[in-house]
């Protein structure tokens, strides 16, 4: 019988009906010729053929495949009792929806940050070319991912023989505006193989080549990516051979990459790529020429034949050469002895780099198993209901099984409704997954670091996603059809007649669930305080300066032409005119941002010894720490008389005191920094002490931090940044600077940024942690609830009878509420306790990712429990209150 | 014939006729030409001597197993009386299936006599 044929039934069965009607007209015919009355031919005729219908019957299930047959009758069966139930419909194809959605959502990120390979030319045989080891490496690190310097990169390419083209890049912000605020594009520096390299063909004109990267080329091109393309040139074909200004030089477009190309960067999407070549025309001090500056990341074709062991090997054995002649004039002893001891290796790159994996990987594991946590819930609530049907149907289903159905045949109909709610749920959940999953990339990105994933929806996750729905489906679905069918039917049918209570064991299954999910639900519940307690820790601290109310303002000076003995003064007049402006409380200049990500550290020499703590810098200008609110202790501030011409003067913090004066008063003492050899050290008086405040990141603890007076720079670059406080609007206050601004040095670029956003930038991770546990924490509260409730009025239900004879012989209402009220205590004890014992295990996994509390916090974990147990008796009180108020007569009519 | 395969669900050959000779029996009707259900039935009875009584209702079945197996294929056409007939005409895979049947029967034959009729020379 072929599958042909089984889908063609009908025209089968209509061929045969046409078949018989025609053997009964020739026999009739026959007999007619006979000489029968017509009458009697047709009578004799159907006697000669038998029952037709038992023929086509016959023939119909020659033509039917018996397992597709049963499951679609099934499946039609389970739609109808859907129909009938839109209620539990609905809220079994919702919960399923989110369930499976939140947990599709979480791991398209992951597959798309971790798993997935970059979209060029056979990713396997792509591996990144780098120092072994992170450490040890010194001088200027641009861009973020810098791995190599130029000079290593010329080195390599000369002398490596495991690749057949190496990829360097190295990133940059470019600004394409000319004055006035700036409009950034995410650059890359590649070199004149980065392309063909990775197997990048152009969508449009051409993509680089050696041609397009020799040094010093005055005239370069660019490379576009799509989206940039589209965005900035209307993807408009002739937009070859446009020119647009980037760092006020014009380059010509000369291809654009396809669109799923973003680079190799997952996370991130590159605008434009420019050749390496033209690096110097955008940067004051130029990497090609510094040894010490590392920007570059490089990658490699291996050739074929060769692994990412062979090529480690062969760059093991040029190595030394190529270290010994790349070395940095400038360093130090130690820094030369730890640089000549490097060593090159090969490693894989074929899913790209990225430092997302870094800050993420773990979060998005960590919710992963949340959002699994979430769905188990869920199934077990489905799985309650369907219990609770399954026994309601306790009795037809035994009779089935009595007249002599297979159990096979009733456990596959049972199964065929879950079936048809998890594909609809499964199916609900690829939508929500795609609407939630851009919402998490919205949550990891800010405006000044857009966050890109590509989040096309591929094998895997569909995957993931089917083998969600199906299992979801055998956990709901399986175990209550199993059951269904497990009683003997005799004992079945008597239970159901006029059984005055019902046994113990038939709610085991029931009891065990809701444990279940009330102990899952408390983990869920602690992690998610646990996370926002971390965050409002963070946000609560102390960071030794005051984020309300203040916005930084980055000038890049280099269009406006001021020389450089002219920029010291250039800078203070800028800063007297802002301080001077109707809105701005104070102002002043600050090199660095705390909390931005940029720093900038060194060692100190007291009294003629290098110190081997590190100290973290900053160069400030006069009214510094007023306007950051850091309260001063002791001494005195910067100020304008603190000229290049007068001793050099710094200002530390409580804890560099703590760590090289013992915490003693350090005003008046003196340090160097240290420099290499041949570079003099200026001799710093401190000549005022502050309070502590953080440095580099929220989480840190306080670091040794010296600040140097910004004045007392002779030569400064020709950017300017300047932190003001203001209670002025934020659109009032920038458009004031940005005037200001203009009518003194018209050709200068700002970029405004508020404090407020630069710590939000800082705790992206612990925000994302805090708002989706918490979320889920409150999801799984609820669905804990809603089990509990429901197993709770079941067992009122199922125990009307008893009840009413217990209020009938004059049990007090009071005690009827008691007695359930016990029941679900006991069952909500034994959940918290196991889900106590699990969250402090859980907390373990997130350790790391906590701030200001451990991961067995005893506050935490009483405030979740105390939190879930009052709603859940909250909640097993309503059918409590219900039980009590049964009407005996009634309750005892109606069975 | 026992040598051919019962399907599953197919109900055992009405009568006294052992299972699978209204194959071969069909299939012999139709090594002589095309022909339809009905006229079938008359042949197999006709050719018997009506010692053979074919249930006209099971030959139906029959054919459209046979015509599962592909050895034999259906056409509509005109009976003799100007019916519209579904005819059935032999392939050349019910062909083959026809001669390794019938020699298969004459050995079953030749077994079962030798069973009945000893030889007695």
């Amino acid at each position: 019988m072929s599958l042909f044929r089984f889908l063609r039934r009908r025209h089968w069965d209509d061929e045969r009906a046409r078949e018989l009607e025609s053997y009964l007209a020739i026999e009739m015919d026959e007999n007619v010729a006979r000489g029968m009355a017509p009458e009697e031919a047709r009578a004799a005729a159907r006697r000669k053929l038998g029952n037709p219908t038992r023929i086509k019957e016959e023939i119909y299930q020659m033509n039917t495949i018996g397992f597709l047959d049963n499951a679609w009758r099934d499946l039609k069966y389970g739609a109808r009792l859907l129909r009938l139930n839109p209620g539990f419909a609905a809220v079994a194809v919702l919960s399923l929806a989110l369930g499976v959605g939140a947990n599709t959502a979480i791991f398209q990120l992951l597959d798309a940050i971790r798993i997935r390979t970059l979209p060029v030319e056979d990713p396997r045989s792509l591996v990144e070319v780098r120092i072994d080891t992170k450490e040890g490496r010194t001088g200027m690190f641009s861009g973020r991912r810098p791995m190599l310097t130029y000079a290593l990169f010329e080195r390599i390419r000369e002398q490596q023989q495991a690749f057949d083209g190496l990829a360097a890049q190295g990133t940059i912000r470019l600004n394409m505006a000319a004055s006035g605020e700036a409009r950034n594009a995410s650059g890359l520096w590649v070199n004149g193989d980065f392309f063909t390299t990775l197997g990048v063909k152009p969508f449009l004109g051409r993509v680089f080549t050696a041609a397009d990267d020799r040094r010093g080329c005055s005239a370069p091109p660019f490379v576009a990516s799509y989206g940039f393309w589209q965005r900035e040139l209307g993807g408009d074909p002739a937009a070859i051979g446009r020119t647009v200004v980037f760092e006020r030089h014009a380059y010509e477009l000369v291809g654009v990459t396809p669109p799923r190309f973003f680079g190799v960067e997952v996370g991130r999407a590159f605008d434009v790529a420019l050749p390496l070549c033209s690096e110097p025309l955008s940067r004051v001090e130029s990497g090609l020429e510094r040894r010490d500056l590392w920007f570059l990341s490089v990658f490699g074709r291996l050739k074929h034949g060769w692994t990412t062991e062979r090529a480690s090997a062969q760059l093991a054995t040029i190595s030394a050469g190529i270290f010994q002649s790349t070395l940095p004039d400038k360093y130090r002893p130690d820094d030369v002895k730890n640089y000549l001891a490097f060593k090159l290796a090969a490693f894989p790159a074929g899913t790209g780099v990225s430092n997302l994996r870094r800050d993420y990987e773990t979060p998005l594991w960590l919710l992963l198993a949340t959002t699994g946590l979430v769905l188990i819930i869920a199934c077990a609530n489905l799985a309650n209901l369907m219990l609770a049907r399954a026994t309601a149907r306790e009795r037809e289903i035994a009779v089935r099984l009595a007249i002599g159905a297979s159990r096979g045949r009733v456990v596959s109909q049972l199964l065929a409704e879950s079936l048809l709610l998890s594909a609809i749920g499964g199916l609900g959940g690829v939508l929500v997954a795609q609407w939630l999953s851009r919402f998490l990339v919205d949550l990891m990105s800010t405006e000044s670091n857009r966050m890109f994933v590509d989040l096309t929806v591929d094998w895997r996750v569909f995957a993931f996603t089917g083998a969600l729905a199906v299992a979801t489906c055998l956990i709901f679905g399986l175990t209550p059809a199993v059951r269904a069918t497990d009683a003997e039917p005799a004992m079945a049918m008597k239970a159901g007649s006029r059984g005055a209570t019902d046994t113990r064991e038939r709610f085991t299954l029931r009891r065990g669930l809701v444990i279940v999910q009330v102990a899952m639900s408390l983990v869920l519940v602690v992690g998610a305080l646990l996370f926002v307690r971390s965050l409002r820790n963070l946000l609560i601290l102390d960071a030794g300066f005051r984020q309300d109310g203040m916005l930084t303002v980055n000038l890049d000076l280099r269009g406006t032409g001021i020389p450089e003995v002219g920029r010291r003064h250039a800078f203070s007049e800028l800063t007297e005119r802002i301080r001077g402006l109707p809105g701005v409380e104070r102002a002043a200049e600050a090199f660095i941002i705390p909390v931005s990500g940029s720093g900038w550290n060194n060692r100190v020499v007291l009294d003629g010894t290098a110190r081997k703590e590190n100290v973290n810098f900053n160069s400030v200008g006069p009214d510094y720490f007023r306007t950051m609110a850091t309260p001063m202790l002791a001494g005195r501030d910067f100020t304008e008389a603190d000229t290049p011409g007068r001793g050099k003067v710094a200002i530390v913090t409580e804890q560099f005191a703590k760590t090289f004066f013992d915490g003693q008063s350090p005003v008046g003492r003196t340090f160097q920094i240290e420099e290499g050899a041949g570079v003099d050290r200026p001799v710093y008086t401190i000549v005022g002490l502050v309070k502590d405040a953080k440095y580099t990141d929220l989480r840190e603890e306080f670091t040794p931090i010296a600040f140097v007076a910004a004045t007392q720079e002779a030569k400064p670059d020709p950017f300017l940044q300047i932190v003001l406080r203001s209670q002025a609007p934020l659109t009032t206050i920038t458009s004031e600077v940005a005037a200001a601004v203009a009518s003194m040095q018209p050709a200068s670029v700002l970029v405004f940024q508020t404090m407020n956003s630069v710590v939000k930038e800082s705790l992206m991770r612990e925000r994302m942690m805090a708002m989706l546990s918490g979320f889920f924490g409150l999801l799984a509260g609820l669905l804990a609830t809603i089990g509990l409730y429901g197993v709770m009025s079941y067992m009122v239900e199922r125990r009307k009878n008893e009840i009413g004879i217990r209020i009938a012989l004059g049990a007090d209402r009071g005690a009827v509420v008691a007695m359930i009220m016990r029941e679900a205590g006991t069952l909500l004890l034994a959940g918290l306790i196991v889900g106590g014992v699990a969250s402090v295990g859980a907390a373990h996994w997130a350790r790391a990712l906590l701030f200001g509390l451990g991961p067995g916090d005893p506050a935490t974990l009483a405030a979740a429990a105390t939190a879930l147990a009052l709603v859940a008796i909250m909640a097993s009180y309503v059918p409590a209150w219900r039980a009590s108020r049964l009407e005996p007569t009634e309750a005892l009519r109606e069975e | 014939m026992a040598g051919t395969m019962p399907k599953r669900g197919n109900p055992p050959i009405q009568g006294e006729m052992l299972q699978g000779t209204l194959d071969l029996l069909i299939l012999k009707t139709l090594a002589i030409g095309p022909a339809h259900g009905h006229s079938i039935a008359h042949a197999i009875e006709r050719r018997s001597d009506e010692v053979l009584q074919v249930e006209h209702g099971s030959l139906y079945p029959a054919l459209h197993r046979l015509e599962d197996r592909t050895w034999i294929a259906s056409f509509w056409g005109t009976s003799e009386n100007n019916r519209r007939a579904r005819y059935y005409r032999l392939t050349p895979a019910g062909r083959r299936q026809l001669t390794e049947q019938t020699s298969r029967w004459d050995e079953l034959v030749r077994a079962i006599n030798g069973i009945l009729r000893p030889a007695t020379d």
